[in-house]
């Protein structure tokens, strides 16, 4: 199986511009850092100061993470059949498979 | 990628085995309306389509900051220019974020700058009119922003899930900016007889570039089809514009004003929204440069990129030195 950056992070690594940055914001409190967007900046700091004025105009976040596009490895959208088939077929992984046990209370 | 560039989407090409299967596999994710993503496979058409719409619209939102900036520091109040400041800062934020979505097309950020700033990139016709009164504010945010909304809400269920993200956020914010606009006409309205003419006329001026937005008749939209077909477009033209017609004919006769349309008025038979016949003519005019303010706006907009140009530079000469003395010490 290959792995590869994402298409947009292989173009822009060969660009003559900032190099590309994906932003992750955590919401409140509790909550993962979930991914916002992408921007372009020179480096990490100017990347984080970019996101604060970009992703987070709005108190949309108490906390930020920025990576270089370039950085993140993803799984190969032709191979997505062949990644993900074995939960397939599975349904014994989930609750729901159960039916014997409906009406039994706290179950 | 670049595979993808030279080979595919040509009807007269033969399609490669790869193509044949990715062609029908992007048949079937728009036959099921769901969503394609970067990396997937898709026809050179859909690429090339959607690199030019979401370009034109992320340039749109650049160059829109341009009329409503010029009245930043004549703004009424300091509530009003905080307001202004902050309508201006989302468009910028709106522009980067299409642009980035626009980059997972395969076109990086520069391209699409120095088309924009070669003048070979279109923007909305709307903003080469000028914003001549404070009451301008009013009619650009309610009626521009208002028109934008109506073609940007359907826009979020796109077929190419970085442009429908990027819609979500954007129309999110956008409504801010048509109320804020609102409020500034109704306030107008209910003020001084000279307030109040004011705002009727900035009204009438806006009215017909606002119905404009949302592009030729049906009949003149030839690209229209096949983006339809492609669930990136939900609405027809004619359809999104007679029901923004609606909208604005009765929030109007809260403000105490006027549309300038004389044929203005609802079909019971056909359930639509009837207007005036459009001048089509000045549309295409001012698309292709002969609006009253578009060298204005791309001189101004030339003129702030050459400007930034020593913080641009300062800033790659910083992470470029940063990096040396990390790569020394290591």
């Amino acid at each position: 199986m290959t792995m590869s950056t994402p298409q947009d992070a292989q173009h822009n690594a060969s660009s003559a511009g900032w190099p590309l940055w994906e932003v992750f914001v955590r919401s409140s409190r509790g909550l993962s850092h979930v991914h916002a967007g992408s921007l372009h900046a020179p480096d990490a700091e100017m990347a984080v100061r970019n996101a604060r004025d970009l992703y987070t105009r709005r108190n949309e976040g108490v906390s930020l993470w920025v990576v270089r596009s370039t950085d993140i490895m993803t799984s190969d959208p032709e191979a997505k059949d062949a990644m993900f088939e074995s939960p397939k077929g599975k349904d014994y992984r989930h609750a729901t498979y159960y039916t014997k046990s409906e009406g039994v209370k706290h179950l | 990628m670049a595979v993808h560039q030279e080979t595919g989407g040509h009807l007269t090409a033969v399609q490669s085995p790869e193509d044949a299967e990715g062609q029908a596999r992007f048949d079937a994710i728009i036959a099921e309306d769901s969503r394609i993503e970067p990396r997937d496979w898709m026809p050179e058409a859909y690429r090339k389509s959607l690199t030019r719409q979401m370009s034109q619209h992320a340039h749109s939102e650049i160059i829109g900051m341009q009329p409503e900036a010029n009245w930043i520091t004549r703004a009424p109040s300091l509530k009003r220019k905080s307001i202004l400041i902050a309508k201006v800062q989302d468009e910028a934020g709106h522009g980067l974020y299409l642009y980035s979505a626009t980059e997972t097309l395969g076109t990086d950020r520069d391209t699409l700058n120095d088309q924009l700033l070669a003048g070979r990139a279109k923007y909305s016709s709307i903003f080469n009119y000028p914003a001549r009164t404070w009451a301008d504010m009013g009619a650009i945010g309610w009626l521009v922003d208002g028109a934008a909304i109506a073609n940007q809400v359907p826009l979020c269920r796109a077929s190419y899930g970085p442009y429908g993200r990027a819609m979500v956020r954007i129309c999110k914010e956008e409504s801010f900016h048509q109320r804020q606009g609102f409020e500034i006409l109704l306030e107008l309205a209910n003020g001084t007889e000279a307030q109040r003419k004011m705002a009727q006329d900035a009204i009438n001026r806006f009215y017909a570039p606002a119905l404009m937005m949302f592009g030729p008749s049906d009949n003149d939209s030839p690209n229209s089809k096949q983006s339809m077909a492609w669930n990136v477009k939900r609405f027809s033209n004619d359809d999104l514009r007679q029901r923004f017609v609606g909208m604005i004919a009765e929030q109007v006769k809260v403000l105490g004003l006027t549309l300038p349309d004389p044929e203005l008025r609802y079909d019971e038979e056909t359930g639509q929204w009837i207007h005036m016949e459009l001048d089509w003519d000045e549309f295409n005019r001012v698309i292709k440069g002969g609006g009253p303010c578009n060298a204005q706006r791309m001189a101004r907009r030339r003129e702030a990129h050459e400007e930034g140009a020593w913080v641009r530079e300062a800033a790659a000469a910083y992470a470029r030195k940063q990096q040396e003395q990390k790569e020394q010490v290591a």
